[in-house]
């Protein structure tokens, strides 16, 4: 992993079009599809700038025809280019998901390893601005749970750079899950601890490494993307009553560090999952999974305690939505509960 | 088919509403997104003040709305889009309800579940959805049921010309085509796709040549006019109510605001809306009606303090009403 070199921050959204242009300079091999990519430069602002420096034949418009061009991408990484495609949100994924869980995840074992799929999706996840039940969700689960993806769930501008070159360079189909509530937009409230020092240079970060972004000893908070900029506000509240919480940001979710978990769960003997997700047959459970296999070392001192979505699908109005997406204040009350 | 009076007035009583009920949004959307009530150093936040999340709203489009649910009965099934309040207005859906759900209130259609892109009005078949290209399915399997229970009731899909290269319209279109359902699909060609403009996202020129491929009539309404909708629609919807199948009709309109509220629209030519403008349906059709001797100065400022009225009960309803508790998010997963 490189290091700074010198101090220049951007948001994550400028950090993911600066690793995708970069990649593009370096590899003709590269292109983008999607909607709303090209003038506008992504709802999300995931490919700002890039259509006028790669013009409209490696910045491609797409029609609302996703599981045309998700598709297309499969056919043309399976011909050596190397695509990118933007599924605007990730709950959108049901009108393309043949295409990714049948064919984009599978196509390489059923060849047994002699198709590649150089595939990178980029999508934008998380609620949090009121936008309801079909544009708020994670679902990255959804996708980790499926056999041959690997799926990327960055929570700050320096790691989404780094990893989103590792993306495109890797053989395999990438998910790259963005939470727009870090993005940096200037049109949606963010946690700035997202926007950080990137370095100019090209720079990967290597899949399957969790990161601890703050060492404590009391209580582990195992969580991802946005909710780790939630979890480091929460901690650092936690603090000042004389609780020290060691948060440990997954970044990936396939491969997955399990290691990491155990090492850290292994030092408090306290674990909290704090996830945007839903609550059941996902990521918390999984991780609940990695404590469980190993109570024969790991020492325990509580009960593991779980925040996600409650099993409901994303409200519209406010104090609703801010009932079921797991908020500071909850990951705060939620790691009293475990100290005590 | 040319309207009668009293459906002439209806029309334009109802684009009236749809309008004032649009562009009063706009101003209420920004309350609390704007500095320096936000977050230090935004233009805007999208998840500010008492309407938030996101809005797209359907000035300019008010002649695809009451044209077609001019025809229909609270029986008949609308399912809408994601800019859905000019269909929901003009199939009936109480404004106070509507307006209350789009704050997110308690006395809501839906007590604040829904949101503006997710309005259900089972009393009058009406629904719509935030996925593009979904609404016609749903409404093909409105008219298949219509058919199996004998009713004579038509449903109607509303969605856009970017809608139409979803696999679902393909799909439906082709369902309905083959068991001639009494089903009638409405391509609102505004020729934006968020930014994308129709001719970069399709490759013919007419949606309605598309009809072709799936055994049914096409139909193409040329300009953004409540009259020749209405026309079209009704041959389509008397048709459909007859055993005489499905018709796809598209019709021109114009977007005057972006796709959302707070959408720069750095894609769009400068000055398109304003020129957009400058072909009201609105005055068009007070006009026309004039002509005809139907709407004079009087009846005109009668009608049109009573839209706005309409929509100042609405708004003031939805503002005063409660917020729902929040432990009520965890109901109704199921019934």
């Amino acid at each position: 992993m490189a290091v700074a070199t010198k101090e220049r921050t951007l948001t994550m959204a400028q950090a993911i079009s600066e690793a995708i242009g970069q990649e593009m300079e370096r590899d003709e091999r590269v292109f983008v599809m999607g909607e709303d990519v090209g003038s506008y430069g992504g709802i999300f602002s995931a490919t700002s700038g890039l259509l006028d420096r790669f013009g409209p034949e490696r910045i491609m418009d797409t029609p609302i025809s996703e599981a045309g061009f998700i598709g297309a991408a499969i056919g043309a990484a399976a011909q050596g280019l190397r695509p990118i495609a933007e599924l605007m949100f990730v709950d959108f994924f049901g009108v393309c998901m043949d295409q990714i869980y049948n064919h984009l995840a599978k196509n390489t074992y059923m060849s047994d390893g002699n198709v590649t799929l150089p595939v990178v999706i980029t999508t934008a996840i998380g609620g949090g601005y009121s936008d309801a039940a079909q544009h708020s969700q994670c679902l990255y689960g959804t996708f980790a749970h499926v056999p041959g993806l690997k799926v990327v769930v960055p929570s700050n501008a320096y790691d989404a750079k780094g990893l989103m070159i590792e993306a495109i360079r890797d053989d395999n189909p990438v998910m790259f899950f963005f939470h727009k509530g870090i993005m940096g937009l200037p049109w949606m409230s963010y946690f700035e601890g997202s926007t950080n020092a990137v370095p100019d240079e090209e720079y990967t970060v290597p899949f399957g490494e969790a990161a601890v972004v703050r060492r404590g000893e009391d209580i582990t908070i195992v969580t991802l993307s946005q909710m780790v900029q939630k979890a480091l506000v929460a901690a650092e509240e936690l603090a000042a009553d004389g609780i020290s919480v060691e948060v440990l940001d997954l970044r990936t979710l396939v491969p997955l560090d399990r290691e990491a978990v155990a090492a850290s769960v292994a030092k408090t003997g306290r674990l909290l999952i704090a996830d945007e997700d839903y609550l059941s047959f996902g990521l918390s459970g999984e991780i609940c999974a990695v404590v469980a296999e190993r109570l024969d070392t790991l020492d325990m001192k509580a009960p593991v305690k779980r925040l996600a979505v409650p099993d409901v699908p994303i409200p519209y109005s406010r104090p609703l939505e801010r009932h079921v997406i797991p908020q500071v204040a909850h990951i705060e009350s939620a790691v009293r509960d475990l100290a005590t | 088919m040319d309207p009668h009076e009293d459906q002439l007035l209806w029309m334009y009583e109802t684009m009236l509403v749809i309008r004032d009920f649009e562009e009063r949004m706009v101003n209420v959307y920004l309350e609390g997104k704007l500095p320096p009530d936000i977050q230090h150093g935004l233009a805007f936040d999208i998840g500010g003040g008492p309407v938030p999340g996101e809005m797209h709203l359907a000035a300019g489009q008010e002649p695809v709305a009451v044209g077609v649910c001019a025809h229909l009965r609270d029986d008949d099934t609308v399912v809408g889009t994601h800019r859905p309040h000019h269909f929901a207005i003009a199939k009936g859906v109480p404004l106070d309800k509507l307006a209350a759900e789009i704050f997110g209130k308690a006395t809501g259609l839906s007590r604040g579940k829904g949101g503006h892109m997710h309005l259900f009005d089972p009393e009058r078949n009406f629904s719509c959805s935030g996925i593009e290209g979904a609404s016609l399915p749903p409404a093909t399997g409105a008219a298949l049921a219509y058919k199996k229970l004998g009713q004579d009731s038509v449903a109607v899909a509303f969605f856009g010309e970017g809608a139409a290269n979803q696999g679902t319209f393909h799909e439906a279109l082709n369902l309905a085509g083959l068991w001639n359902l009494p089903a009638v699909f409405i391509c609102e060609d505004n020729r934006w796709a968020i930014s994308v403009p129709k001719e970069k996202s399709t490759a013919i020129a007419s949606n309605a040549d598309r009809a072709a491929a799936y055994g049914m009539p096409g139909v193409s309404v040329d300009h953004n006019d409540a009259v020749e909708v209405f026309a079209a629609a009704g041959d389509a919807i008397a048709r459909a109510r007859q055993g005489g199948g499905p018709t796809l009709i598209e019709v021109q309109t114009d977007r005057y605001l972006g796709h959302f509220q707070g959408d720069a629209e750095v894609y769009r030519p400068k000055g398109e809306p304003e020129e957009l403008r400058g072909h009201d349906p609105i005055p068009k059709l007070a006009t026309a009606m004039r002509g005809r001797g139907i709407l004079d100065d009087a009846r005109d400022d009668k009608i049109t303090s009573r839209a706005k009225q309409r929509v100042t009960v609405a708004y003031e309803f939805a503002r005063e009403s409660p917020l729902p508790d929040p432990a009520e998010a965890l109901e109704h997963v199921f019934v």
